[in-house]
């Protein structure tokens, strides 16, 4: 006897990602971010004509995850990259996918003077304190006394100076038209970020220029804590010198 | 009909990049090239085209591996130290195989070195230049037309081979007047190119990438740069030569120093010495074979070139050893007069 069950497909993969498995470790927060910016281009009705940019990074391989045109860049330059893009097609939705070690080290240069131009580009920057896929070197984000494959005794303040604050540096500059800094590590963090990129890519697309979402994210593995420890440590050490919100909103003006 | 302009050689690139339909300029100041980003500052947004000056030689080349990657014509141009910091940029646009030009009006060297004209960055240009086994396509005008022509030419080469060509040039060929006769007739701006990025895609995305994680899908890759290189050695070779009968010593030179040559012959002529000249106007691919065979109607050959001795690598690889190879050069910014090249040659003869 055969029992008849009645289901319905409540969640599925989005269109905005490719069918592939995907290579990130166990509580790393990349793969909802990437659901969230697929979700959202789908949502807004602009994924055929997006090219995103990937970084060097843990995010290397996201060409192969996004279901849009996809460039990878060299070390650092995905804004210099997606300017290129966005300057020859002015109509394609264009963003950049970068980690703290690509963008506000190594890429420092590219990322302020594309917010400078306002560049009319969507930079979706994670922060997860640490260099990843290099194996748990110290970022630029790395917190004061945090260990770290190159800081093993602790940052150390004297010899390697503060974290950086992307989101407020960039804000400074009159070309930053929306720029935002939020967290993927509980259920309303993550409706809160899935908002932020809707907003991000919105003003990309009402031309409005230069957006960026910091995404403060976990790192489990070189961060050398569970999953659950690393959303923790989000809330009890990354908030305290990078705090969630909107840091700039020109949006209004432009 | 054909229309003679007197033109700055620098000015003679933008001409030409404009004339070939070339969609954005991407460029950071440094001379002394600096009359091609700032006249393209203006002739590129009154024709509707994209002009952008970069915060840095780095941004400059990855926006045009961006603009490249969508498949428009685009172009950059910079001076030696400028193109040091983009070869990491060449090396990804060739391996993804997107079509560019990027023109260097050579200073000297090495450092920071001066504004004055050198020839000293041929192994750069012709060997790769950054990290990797590509290579770029390189053409060495001798004189403002050529600067105009190889630069129109430049973008159709870039888009037949898929790869980057360079344009090797000089101070001297840059700051210089001559005219210019242009015969062509302008182009518009063409379609992007059907492989481009840029997306409009129906049913199936494209991705750029130089990441091969898997070494033998790298290595397939290579192998498909090395095809491509062989084919641009057999349907793409150029040069010039000039051997009059019973000639004793064939300079080969490239650019401004085989303008300085062709000075130098007429005073060895006074000197009732017989000199010719080979001229490669392509330096990757290197025309081997013809200068082997050229070699063969002369009792020396002496290359010429504002460097410590570049050059005169590839003239001794394609000679073989079959005539003595004789080397002149100036470095640092120096250049020789006619002269002394044709001293150079005297001596070298022992006369």
């Amino acid at each position: 006897m055969t029992t008849e069950i009645n289901s319905e497909k409540v969640f599925s993969r989005t269109e905005g990602l490719c069918d592939i498995r995907q290579h990130y470790c166990p509580g790393c927060s990349h793969g909802i971010v990437h659901r969230l910016v697929g979700e959202t281009l789908v949502e807004l009705g602009v994924l055929e004509r997006t090219v995103g940019v990937c970084p060097v990074g843990c995010a290397v391989f996201a060409y192969d995850y996004f279901n849009c045109d996809m460039l990878e860049a060299s070390h650092g330059r995905a804004p210099a990259v997606a300017t290129g893009v966005k300057r020859a097609v002015p109509d394609a939705i264009v963003f950049t996918y970068q980690g703290d070690g690509d963008l506000a080290s190594i890429g420092m240069g590219e990322i302020v003077h594309a917010a400078a131009r306002s560049e009319n580009i969507t930079v979706v920057f994670i922060n997860n304190a640490i260099y990843g896929m290099t194996g748990g070197q110290m970022a630029p984000t790395t917190l004061l006394g945090q260990v770290s494959s190159t800081s093993p005794l602790g940052r150390d303040v004297k010899r390697t100076g503060y974290p950086i604050r992307v989101s407020e540096l960039l804000a400074t500059l009159d070309g930053a038209t929306y720029i935002t800094r939020q967290t993927v590590n509980n259920p309303k963090e993550v409706m809160a970020t899935k908002k932020a990129l809707a907003k991000a890519f919105s003003t990309q697309i009402e031309g409005k220029g230069f957006s960026l979402v910091e995404i403060l994210c976990t790192c489990p593995t070189w961060l050398g804590r569970s999953p659950i420890e690393s959303m923790t440590w989000i809330d009890e050490k990354m908030r305290e010198v990078y705090p969630l919100g909107v840091v700039v909103d020109r949006t209004a003006e432009r | 009909m054909s229309k003679r302009q007197l033109m700055k050689g620098n000015e003679a690139i933008c001409k030409a990049a404009m004339d070939a339909g070339c969609s954005c300029f991407f460029g950071y100041p440094i001379t002394p090239q600096n009359q091609v980003p700032e006249y393209l500052s203006t002739l590129m947004p009154a024709a509707g085209r994209v002009f952008l000056q970069a915060e840095s030689e780095l941004a400059a080349i990855n926006m045009v591996y961006g603009a490249a990657a969508t498949g428009v014509r685009v172009m950059t141009s910079s001076s030696s130290p400028g193109v040091s910091l983009k070869q990491e940029g060449i090396s990804y646009i060739a391996t993804a195989e997107l079509p560019c030009v990027i023109v260097n009006v050579q200073r000297g060297g090495p450092g920071l070195g001066n504004i004055a004209p050198a020839q000293a960055d041929y192994f750069q240009a012709t060997r790769g230049g950054g990290h990797g086994d590509y290579r770029t396509m390189v053409l060495a005008p001798a004189s403002v037309q050529e600067m105009y022509q190889f630069t129109r030419d430049a973008f159709d080469l870039a888009e037949k081979y898929r790869n980057p060509v360079l344009i090797l040039a000089d101070a001297i060929l840059g700051q210089m007047m001559e005219p210019v006769e242009i015969t062509l007739p302008p182009i518009p701006v063409p379609a992007p190119l059907p492989w481009g990025t840029r997306g409009t895609r129906k049913g199936s995305r494209t991705t750029v990438n130089t990441l091969l994680i898997n070494p033998v899908d790298l290595e397939a890759i290579n192998d498909r740069l090395l095809e491509k290189y062989a084919r641009m050695a057999v349907e793409d070779l150029r040069w010039e030569e000039s051997i009059p009968e019973n000639t004793e010593l064939l300079f080969v030179a490239y650019g401004s120093s085989a303008r300085i040559c062709q000075t130098s012959i007429e005073m060895l002529a006074e000197r009732d010495i017989i000199a010719g000249l080979f001229r490669p106007q392509t330096l990757y691919p290197f025309p081997y074979a013809a200068l082997k065979a050229a070699a063969q109607k002369v009792q020396k050959v002496m290359t010429v070139e504002l460097s410590a001795g570049q050059l005169v690598e590839d003239v001794r690889l394609a000679v073989e050893c079959t005539r003595p190879v004789e080397f002149y050069g100036r470095t640092g910014g120096s250049v020789f007069t006619p002269d002394e090249v044709a001293d150079a040659a005297q001596r070298a003869l022992g006369k």
